[in-house]
């Protein structure tokens, strides 16, 4: 998959938060095959450190960092969280959040197009967390947008797909943008189904960070996006209302 | 001088932001400021002068999603 003109072996991005300890998150990381993990930046207190501790493990991975706004709810936080993010990361990319709705935590997209035209201007780029919404997708790639992050269902969730006909409508209209949907999938075969449509990629974190063991479902997952990937190339069967014989009928023994 | 520290106050003698970050105990730490809302980068923390009730704020690598 390539994004900015990064080429990525994996189409699955893998969030770093949740996890019951550093040990499993480094072990669903490698079990995951990931190229990107995402991060966030948070308060650190001069006597604890533990922001510190915390990356000195995820640089140890080897794996490429996309630092995300999340939490901020105006395009100006998000803008400045992405400032401090590319000084401490020394990465151009960001995770755009805008939210909009504390509840179900929806993107606020009017902020985020605002963030993004900002942030895309200044070189950033943008990985912007959107709906399936196609008007402000287009808005998002006239801000500079190289990238959509469409959610499946609210984060955090595990509902899944909850719009199918608006992702295959986005993958319709956009067909050369890469499509990573983020948020709301809750099993490997969401993540199969959001392949099979023919996104390029999928970011999980909670389906697998709070799984019963976050490794083993972290090797589903790609498992999952792969045999998804797989799939899409080969061109699904279209559905059908009616049944259709798979066994021919000529030939069928006359038994009655 | 009064300012708030990620949203606790605190009494400082320091003028600078960078003097700040050293009088509060995060010498060598890798962080990224903010002084009441915009960012300071680390080469502008010398020059950042801090006034009464200033906000600063001082994040580190986190768990993301």
């Amino acid at each position: 998959m390539l994004v900015y003109d990064t080429q990525l072996t994996s189409r699955l991005l893998l969030g770093t938060s949740r996890y019951p300890s550093p040990a499993v998150l480094t072990e669903a990381v490698k079990a995951s095959g990931t190229d990107v993990v995402t991060v966030s930046l948070r308060r650190e207190s001069s006597s604890e450190r533990s922001g510190q501790g915390f990356f000195s493990i995820i640089r140890s991975l080897g794996v490429r960092v996309l630092p995300n706004t999340a939490g901020c709810h105006s395009a100006k936080e998000a803008v400045t969280t992405a400032h401090m993010a590319r000084e401490l990361f020394g990465t151009t990319w960001i995770k755009l959040e805008v939210i909009g709705d504390r509840a179900t935590l929806q993107p606020d997209v009017f902020g985020l197009v605002e963030a993004a035209r900002i942030l895309a201007n200044e070189g950033f780029q943008v990985f912007p967390y959107t709906t399936e919404d196609l008007v402000v997708a287009d808005k998002l790639l006239d801000a500079g947008c190289r990238v959509l992050m469409p959610w499946g269902a609210p984060i955090g969730s595990g509902q899944g797909l909850n719009n199918v006909p608006g992702l295959r409508a986005m993958r319709a209209r956009f067909p050369s943008v890469p499509l990573i949907v983020d948020a709301g999938i809750g099993v490997p075969s969401h993540a199969a189904r959001a392949m099979e449509l023919g996104m390029d990629g999928v970011l999980i974190n909670t389906a697998v960070s709070r799984a019963g063991d976050p490794s083993a479902m972290a090797g589903a997952f790609n498992y999952a996006v792969k045999a998804g990937r797989t799939a899409y190339l080969a061109e699904p069967m279209m559905p059908s209302d009616v049944a259709i014989p798979s066994t021919p009928e000529a030939g069928l023994a006359f038994l009655a | 001088m009064r300012i708030t520290l990620n949203g606790e106050d605190r009494d400082v003698a320091a003028t600078t932001l960078e003097q700040a970050l050293s009088e509060l105990g995060y010498t060598e730490s890798f962080v990224a400021t903010a002084v009441n809302g915009c960012f300071i980068p680390k080469t502008q923390r010398r020059d950042q002068r801090l006034g009464e009730g200033d906000r600063i704020e001082v994040v580190a690598p986190m768990q993301g999603g």
